[in-house]
């Protein structure tokens, strides 16, 4: 359609333009330039160059925040793409008593992620936690799952997958919803066994839907932030300083503007890989 | 079909979900007493409310709660009053730059809150704006998600309804508010939905942005618990998780069908 004058559209795009140009397109800018200098945020910033880059690099804290955040990301996104989908595999029935599990799965998801975290927080305390008793009770050992080195960072990963578990079991639903009956009842009369069915039937139709699961959880989970903050503040010795926690470090604890933003410069460049990863993996499949 | 088998796993399942919750309301009615001598009996001894007493000498959970509710409320209402114009200029006009507009909508998806808060951080300590109402609405003022939503459902609505409201006088102001929004209430409804959940169970924004009690929000304010003093006083932690997640669990178990058939139709 014509606009009704050559400016109208430019007025109504205004708000967001302004909008984006102070609180996303500036920052962005803001964070390169800052990059460049030391400041904390109370004496004048001074001009270092690339020290903060060169600096993040050799002290191994670039290394140790990708690391950790990587191996977060890989058993979050592995985890809850296999629970989801074996949770949509079991639920996807009709029923009130299917309908009733789905939305229990599904809770975790609404509630927010402090809930969550205080939660297990308290379930998975050393000493008087429920699951930490239960665990021993059930002839396991006795670990402190949040204040072991070796443990924290899976103990996270596994309230993630708690709480996205329902997201991953969703979207497979209405993926298997989308796969014709018949093919299946076709692959039964041919004589084909479940797992057959499984392998040959359902899943190649559901890639596209594993293909959208696992590239936004991927995502969203190397953005971890709350229940680290809440739960370990990063520890026991640095196992859960994932990126953004480091970057927060860098700003409210030790005051280091400049090496923040320098963290940011190089997150932003990661998400970025990150989607064009995901926009390749979403043509790829479409081209299949 | 075994059915039987079928169900205890279900039932199981259910339980690996719903136990915590219960687990979390029980220890909310038991005394610190009893928590260190017994943590894991399952039952407390009486229905003791001393630890919701305690939240609420502890912290203004009204305060808390009513800035959420006016953050995420005005969040919510900004971000629709605004993409609507956007969506519409987007969906329906011809203008010179309109896919650049809109490439450079959905690129904001790339700098998420995590990437954004350190300069915007310093930017609002700069004029004087950290911990205030504006420091946690106005970077969320225009959402990319919501904004894409609206223009595609902007798409499927006629030209001809709009020339037609045109010729009888309308304003564009007038055709985007009064005639285009209540057309796309469905969406709008969802969008809203979604944004207020988000905003309302936030932590991490408000935790950058607020310094003290004025604008604080009860997400914080209940974490915040756990912090205060020396050992955890879990009954506490408990009954403020108790205050905090009852809203949430409650609204969902009411909006449960139409919520996950929103999720699932994406």
């Amino acid at each position: 359609m014509r606009p009704r004058s050559a400016l109208e559209p430019y007025v109504l795009m205004a708000p967001t333009a302004l909008l984006l140009a102070v609180f996303f397109f500036y920052p962005l800018g803001f964070a390169a330039h800052q990059s460049l200098y030391e400041w904390d945020l109370l004496t004048p910033p001074r001009y270092v160059g690339l020290d903060n880059y060169r600096e993040l690099w050799a002290s191994g804290e670039l290394y140790r925040a990708f690391t950790t955040t990587f191996v977060f990301s890989v058993v979050v996104v592995a985890g809850s793409m296999l629970l989801g989908l074996g949770l949509a595999l079991g639920l996807d029935r009709p029923g009130s008593f299917a309908s009733f599990v789905r939305g229990a799965v599904f809770s975790a998801y609404v509630v927010s992620w402090v809930s969550v975290a205080l939660l297990w927080l308290w379930l998975l305390d050393a000493d008087a936690g429920a699951f930490t008793r239960l665990v021993r009770a059930l002839g396991g050992p006795a670990i402190d799952w949040l204040g072991d080195p070796a443990y924290a960072l899976y103990a996270l990963a596994g309230v993630t997958i708690w709480k996205l578990a329902g997201y991953a079991m969703v979207l497979f639903i209405a993926g298997l919803q989308e796969i014709p009956k018949v093919l299946h009842e076709a692959a039964a009369l041919d004589g084909a066994n479940a797992i057959r069915r499984f392998t040959h039937v359902t899943w190649p139709l559901l890639r596209p839907t594993a293909a959208f699961v696992g590239t936004t959880s991927l995502i969203a989970s190397f953005q971890v932030f709350d229940v680290v903050r809440v739960m370990t503040q990063g520890g026991p010795v640095q196992a859960t300083t994932v990126f953004v926690y480091a970057i927060y470090e860098q700003v409210f604890l030790d005051l280091r503007v400049g090496r923040a933003s320098s963290m940011v410069v190089v997150f932003f460049v990661l998400l970025l890989a990150l989607t064009l990863l995901q926009l390749w993996v979403w043509q790829r499949k479409r081209g299949v | 079909m075994k059915r039987p088998l079928h169900v205890v796993l279900l039932g199981a399942v259910a339980a690996l979900w719903l136990v915590p919750y219960l687990w979390m309301v029980l220890t909310s009615f038991k005394t610190l007493k009893e928590i260190v001598a017994a943590p894991t009996a399952p039952l407390p001894s009486g229905l003791t409310f001393d630890a919701y007493r305690a939240v609420f000498e502890a912290m203004p959970v009204w305060r808390y709660f009513l800035n959420t509710t006016v953050m995420a409320l005005a969040i919510a209402g900004i971000q629709i009053a605004v993409a609507l114009p956007a969506g519409y200029a987007l969906a329906k006009l011809h203008f010179t730059g309109r896919k650049l507009a809109f490439a450079l909508v959905v690129a904001t998806l790339l700098i998420p809150a995590q990437v954004r808060f350190v300069p915007v951080f310093a930017m609002l300590a700069e004029v004087g704006l950290v911990n205030s109402m504006t420091a946690l609405v106005l970077p969320f003022g225009v959402s990319a998600f919501g904004t894409f939503l609206i223009r595609q459902a902007l798409l499927s609505v006629p030209d001809a309804l709009i020339e037609a409201a045109r010729m009888d006088g309308a304003s564009e102001a007038r055709i985007i508010y009064g005639l285009l929004a209540p057309l796309l209430r469905p969406t709008l409804a969802a969008f809203f939905m979604f944004s207020f959940v988000y905003h309302w169970n936030d932590y991490f924004w408000p935790l950058v942005m607020t310094t003290d009690d004025r604008v604080r929000t009860l997400p914080l304010g209940i974490a915040l618990l756990r912090e205060q003093g020396s050992g955890v006083r879990w009954h506490i932690v408990m009954a403020g998780n108790v205050v905090l997640s009852a809203p949430a669990l409650a609204v969902f178990a009411l909006t449960q069908r139409h919520l996950l058939r929103a999720v699932a139709g994406r």
